[in-house]
């Protein structure tokens, strides 16, 4: 009983609480007074942004950590790897929500507007960092590449977060608790919270993989007859 | 003084001879110059038959045209500032040099920026006669433009292209982390160059000037203290 609820307990949970947060959404919040029921869309599209932001956030403090760290070891650039992708997928996801909201409200679904292009421009530098990943076979030289690239990359976020502040154009500045209605706070809170948690289910899941991969990769040569290859960095710890 | 071991020299003049010894390479062949050079101004034929012989529509963008042929040349010219060092094993020989890890990268990206100057200043009476272009505001103001978009492409670039010459895939690599990297430094090196082209009645010209330099301290500060990590063993 107690596997089954450490094995499944936190994805069924996020998965629970946000369908109950796109139910408030969709069926018990108001519709909007300008945008009617277009404007639902914002319980799925401004949580999927938001968790974009906090796994290329964990990416670059794993990136800054794995520079820093005085231990060898596999674990941050793990963790750097797999919140790139997850974030990656997420960030792509709430460009798509967000054009889909745009084609009916703004007519268009696509515009040059300063976020939608900061964000462009963040997704295509998130899809480089990956795509050196691939190229590079080195682990060692992979973790301490990606992570000056992540670094540098990582400047970009902030950009992307102040744009609508900055630059006031077509997209609108970041709904908060004061400018929202409190039946419309509820659900995008809720909302937010259970995707909250299937990310970091999501993390943890790939960061497993990414972890077993980084020790198959330096573990070859001591699964060799008679090689006396220099010990592992830490002990596989996976499953 | 301790005889028995080198003495370590100095950033400033580690810096500056390695910039010696890559300048005189580069000026015993010329090779990388002519080829950027002929290859920015091929691209600068290939908007005009791209988009047709609109003269008027070929001046209007000169400057965003001027600053992707800079842009596309410099991929080629980074890509090779790294090869003179991997041939022979010769970053072994720079990096036991006793001397700070962060000179190799002054020296490279200020011998990147350099290029990208004598590329641009070859360039300018191209696109004029090309494009039909005058210079509105001054060649002071053009000199500032050219050598700040050029310190704003160089600094990311040196480090990219330190990575991407010993990965696999380098050619599709370095473009693939540069290009959107450097989208604000092309935005606002392109705006500027047509401000000084076509006239800044607006006095706009500072503000993108502003945010050439901003990028510059960002990349080049973050470049200096990340890129000893790139090249270490």
């Amino acid at each position: 009983m107690n596997e089954v609820i450490k094995k499944w307990g936190l994805p069924v949970a996020g998965l629970a609480i946000l369908g109950i947060g796109w139910y408030l959404g969709l069926a018990w919040a108001p519709p909007d007074r300008e945008m009617g029921d277009v404007q639902r869309i914002m319980y799925v599209h401004v949580p999927l942004q938001w968790m974009a932001m906090l796994a290329m956030f964990l990416n670059f403090v794993t990136a800054v950590s794995h520079l820093l760290k005085t231990k060898p070891g596999w674990k941050l650039d793990s963790m750097a790897e797999s919140s790139a992708e997850v974030g990656l997928v997420l960030g792509t996801l709430g460009m798509v929500t967000g054009a889909i909201w745009g084609r009916p409200t703004w007519g268009v679904y696509w515009s040059w507007d300063p976020r939608l292009t900061s964000e462009a421009i963040m997704l295509v530098t998130y899809t480089g960092y990956l795509v050196l990943r691939r190229f590079v076979e080195d682990p060692d030289k992979r973790a301490t590449w990606s992570a000056v690239v992540a670094i540098l990359g990582a400047i970009n976020l902030p950009i992307v977060w102040f744009s609508v502040r900055w630059w006031r154009s077509l997209h609108q500045v970041q709904s908060s608790p004061k400018t929202v209605d409190p039946q419309m706070v509820l659900p995008l809170r809720v909302s937010a919270i259970g995707l909250l948690l299937l990310t970091l289910v999501w993390l943890m899941h790939r960061y497993r993989i990414a972890l077993a991969e980084r020790h198959a990769e330096v573990a070859l040569p001591e699964a060799l007859p008679g090689s006396g290859a220099p010990n592992v960095h830490d002990t596989p710890k996976v499953a | 003084m301790n005889s028995s071991r080198p003495r370590p020299i100095g950033l400033i003049r580690a810096t500056l001879t390695l910039l010696r010894k890559d300048l005189l390479i580069e000026w015993r062949t010329r090779a990388r110059l002519n080829a950027i050079v002929f290859f920015a101004m091929a691209t600068l034929l290939m908007f005009s038959f791209a988009l047709g012989p609109d003269t008027r529509l070929l001046e209007k963008n000169a400057g965003g045209y001027f600053w992707l042929a800079v842009l596309f040349a410099s991929v080629l010219s980074l890509g090779e500032s790294f090869r003179v060092e991997s041939e022979n094993a010769c970053m072994d020989g720079v990096r036991l040099a006793p001397a700070d890890a962060r000179a190799i990268y002054l020296s490279k990206a200020l011998g990147n920026t350099l290029l990208l100057v004598a590329l641009g200043t070859l360039l300018l009476p191209v696109m004029v006669a090309l494009y039909g272009v005058r210079v509105a505001t001054g060649f002071v103001d053009l000199g500032t433009v050219l050598l700040l978009g050029s310190l704003a492409l160089s600094a990311p670039g040196t480090v990219y292209a330190a990575i991407s010459s010993n990965a696999r895939a380098r050619d599709v690599l370095l473009p693939l982390l540069l290009f959107p990297l450097v989208i604000p430094a092309l935005l606002s090196a392109a705006k500027a160059t047509t401000l000084v082209l076509q006239g800044d009645p607006m006095n706009q010209l500072g503000s993108w000037l502003g945010l050439l330099l901003g990028f510059n301290l960002i990349y080049w500060g973050v470049g200096f203290m990340l890129f000893p990590r790139i090249i270490e063993d």
